[in-house]
């Protein structure tokens, strides 16, 4: 998934006027903000970032606007509405680089979990009057209409790589970003595996990394908001947690489910479990309402402290 | 933005995308003979179905997808629900486990706070297009704001794993809890962070604010001991006394013309205005005392509760109270006994109101004999502070209607700035656009 660069942003290179710098947007599709905030949630390091790019529209920080054209452009979320549609053709001839930042704008979000309903039913089950909202059927990754540059993954983004991003972008240079699974950072950081060791469902091993661990490191499974590593085996974990936890298709496929549930291959591992459980509630196609493992297959919803599997082991160190 | 002159002279103020507000929205405003006739926020922010989104998943599924209803707010999404099942449940957590949820709450308001006022509406006051160019001439005050934020977001990243989505809420409790010593390396930030917001109330007590008065009715939720994050009674200034899970008894919900967003109304169709003004109007007796001596100094406990362009120095002055209380947390914190309580289902209607940094957020959600969400609602901040928004659009407009039309048009973003709106939360929510003679 990782793309090719297809073009690079030096100093001196934007030949827009004054400034040396790049001229960087900031626009947003469907999504919660949550990604461009990271931008201003780098604090300490935002102020020095703007000395080496000059930001001409980025409406949730500044009312100075601009249409462009850019030389860095980054957007976030997803492709969601018909205005979406004609914006992104038109974003996308404007800009030199385009980068997408977040699980909406590289796999279209949680919002996705649609694309296995009957969108009008879910409409007018939210809205009393539904031909006032303006949606479309599907909710899609940027990618899935025009070429991107560079992507960011996450739900959030990570700090760290948009950083190496940014940086990678004012020296010309190609961005550092691992492609490997959240299992690889468990490991680096000596954190306990959840799965084997509380017997707890966890998407670390087919999910990219990038979030540093952060869900084992709280006690509990991946969720997946990072999306699936490159030839991740969905379908075979999908598998192993059906046999080992006892748990139906249904269950297995809600795991999946999830921020990034439209990336391949979580995407038709989740069709291939039945669909989405909300979609067949909804009267969607869902993937068929003979879901394998079918409604009411799993008890009462419940917590109940798990047992540790293995003797001895205490990963808070005490 | 743009004014135009139509057929009929009528003329139409028009700002089709609002800067710094979180999310998508415009303002309409329709002028004839000199007199509004039309004051209209509209959403265009796309609309995700949150309210279907979480059909069928269970409440630790609920927490984590209800956050992302909010990058700027996901701990008070995460909060209003795990209180809703909470309460259906009949969970008790350990008492140290509900100090946490203040100090995470905590850290989201200092965090919102610090970015609301520095970086989205001080540059109005001072006549700046963003903090950035802000920072050419100031750096040291936008540095301010944004060391607040990040005291805020490292209280976030410590209990929760990171600023924006955090992962450690759970029904029942928390996954993991910190020990006494994770907690240390926030002490002296916040301690930095407390004289920062000092300095912040003292800046905005020198801005001016335009004149502007007008007596809305307020809501919040309060509590006798305790300045509110996630219980006490749902309160108005005209006498309103409800649990945080009765919502719906005095409000409802419409979905407005032309608008993806549903307004808030009481059940008389009143408006009402949520937030820190509020608050500090209602709650100003259990503001933490280094907050409340703040407030009394400044004498402006009058003006925040008439001229919501004091929303600014209201919302200071809770940087201060959430400072405090967080450095208090900290001291006293003892680990719980138990992160995560065990728990069982029990079917029947979870629902519950907690304070957003902008305002009261009720979530109702009905719960299956199989522990599933068949239906939800949620009602965010902003929806239902649009019709208070609009109210005062409708009163201040006359007094900016002699100035040119970008001044005029900017005093009117100020305005709506003031109620730091955000739109993205409008699960079912801004263009400013005047239109007059």
């Amino acid at each position: 998934m990782a793309p090719e660069i297809t073009a690079s942003v030096e100093h001196g290179r934007t030949g827009h006027g004054g400034s040396p710098h790049p001229r960087v947007g900031v626009v947003k599709f469907a999504s919660c903000d949550g990604c461009q905030l990271t931008i201003l949630d780098l604090e300490d390091r935002l102020l020095e970032i703007t000395e080496h790019f000059e930001i001409i529209d980025f409406p949730e920080a500044s009312s100075s606007r601009s249409s462009g054209p850019f030389d860095v452009l980054f957007i976030e979320g997803s492709v969601s509405t018909p205005d979406h549609l004609r914006r992104i053709g038109e974003l996308r001839k404007q800009t030199r680089v385009l980068a997408t930042i977040g699980a909406c704008a590289t796999s279209g979000g949680i919002q996705a979990l649609r694309n296995w309903a009957d969108h009008d039913a879910y409409r007018s089950a939210v809205y009393p009057r539904p031909e006032f909202v303006e949606s479309l059927a599907r909710s899609t990754p940027i990618s899935e209409h025009v070429p991107v540059d560079f992507e960011l993954r996450g739900c959030p983004i990570s700090p760290d790589q948009l950083v190496e991003l940014l940086t990678a972008l004012a020296t010309g240079r190609r961005p550092q970003l691992r492609d490997e699974a959240v299992c690889m950072e468990c490991k680096r950081r000596g954190v306990v595996c959840v799965m084997s060791a509380q017997g707890m469902p966890c998407l670390g091993q087919v999910t990219q990394t990038g979030c540093g661990a952060i869900c084992p490191r709280m006690g509990r499974g991946c969720y997946g908001c990072f999306g699936p590593r490159e030839q991740a085996n969905a379908a075979g974990l999908a598998r192993y947690l059906q046999a080992s936890g006892d748990r139906s298709a249904e269950d297995v496929g809600q795991l999946f489910a999830g921020f990034t549930a439209y990336a391949e291959p979580f995407r038709s591992t989740i069709t291939d479990l039945g669909g989405t459980r909300g979609a067949r509630r909804s009267g969607g196609g869902g993937g068929g309402a003979a879901g394998r493992g079918g409604p009411g297959a799993a008890g009462r919803a419940s917590y109940l402290p798990a047992k540790p599997r293995m003797e001895g082991f205490d990963d808070d160190g005490h | 933005m743009t004014a135009t002159e139509t057929a009929t002279s009528e003329r139409v103020y028009e700002v089709d995308e609002l800067t710094r507000v979180e999310g998508e929205g415009s303002l309409v405003l329709r002028v004839h003979k000199g007199k509004v006739t039309e004051a209209r926020l509209r959403i265009w922010e796309a609309p995700r179905y949150f309210e279907q989104l979480v059909v069928e998943r269970t409440p630790d599924e609920v927490i984590d997808i209800v956050a992302r209803i909010c990058g700027i707010c996901p701990v008070a999404y995460q909060m209003s629900a795990v209180h809703a099942f909470e309460d259906l449940f009949g969970i008790a957590v350990d008492p140290e486990v509900r100090t946490l949820r203040r100090l995470l709450y905590c850290g989201e308001w200092i965090e919102s706070h610090a970015l609301h006022i520095y970086l989205l509406h001080l540059p109005d006051f001072l006549g700046y297009e963003s903090a950035i160019a802000l920072a050419h001439d100031d750096r040291p005050a936008v540095e301010r704001g944004l060391r607040m934020k990040k005291a805020g977001n490292e209280i976030l990243a410590t209990l929760g794993g990171r600023p924006i989505h955090p992962v450690s809420v759970r029904v029942g409790g928390f996954s993991r809890t910190p020990r006494r010593s994770d907690l240390e390396h926030l002490r002296a930030p916040l301690a930095a962070a407390l004289e920062d917001a000092r300095e912040t109330v003292r800046l905005v007590r020198g801005l001016t604010a335009p004149d502007f008065e007008r007596e809305p009715r307020m809501v919040a939720l309060h509590h006798p001991d305790e300045y509110p994050y996630n219980r006490g009674h749902i309160q108005s200034t005209d006498g309103l006394d409800l649990r945080p899970s009765d919502w719906d008894r005095a409000f409802r919900e419409v979905q407005m013309e032309g608008s993806m967003a549903l307004h808030a109304r009481t059940k008389e169709g009143a408006t009402y205005l949520l937030g820190p003004a509020s608050r500090i109007v209602l709650d100003g007796a259990q503001l933490h005392p280094v907050a409340r001596e703040l407030l009394a100094e400044t004498g402006m406990a009058d003006a925040i509760r008439t001229n919501i362009y004091w929303s600014i120095l209201a919302r200071a002055i809770e940087l201060v109270h959430a400072i405090a209380e967080a450095i208090d947390i900290i001291d006293a914190y003892r680990p719980p006994i138990e992160a995560r309580v065990a728990w069982a289902s029990r079917p029947g209607v979870a629902a519950w109101s907690t304070e957003a940094p902008r305002g009261l957020l009720f979530h109702r959600y009905e719960v299956d004999e199989r522990g599933r969400i068949t239906a939800a609602q949620i009602v965010p901040p902003t929806s239902q502070n649009q019709g208070a928004i609009e109210d005062d659009l409708r009163l201040f407009a006359p007094s900016v209607l002699d100035l040119p039309d970008a001044e005029a048009t900017l005093r009117l973003e100020q305005l709506i700035r003031s109620y730091d709106p955000c739109i993205s939360c409008a699960t079912h929510f801004l263009d400013v656009r005047i239109l007059r003679d």
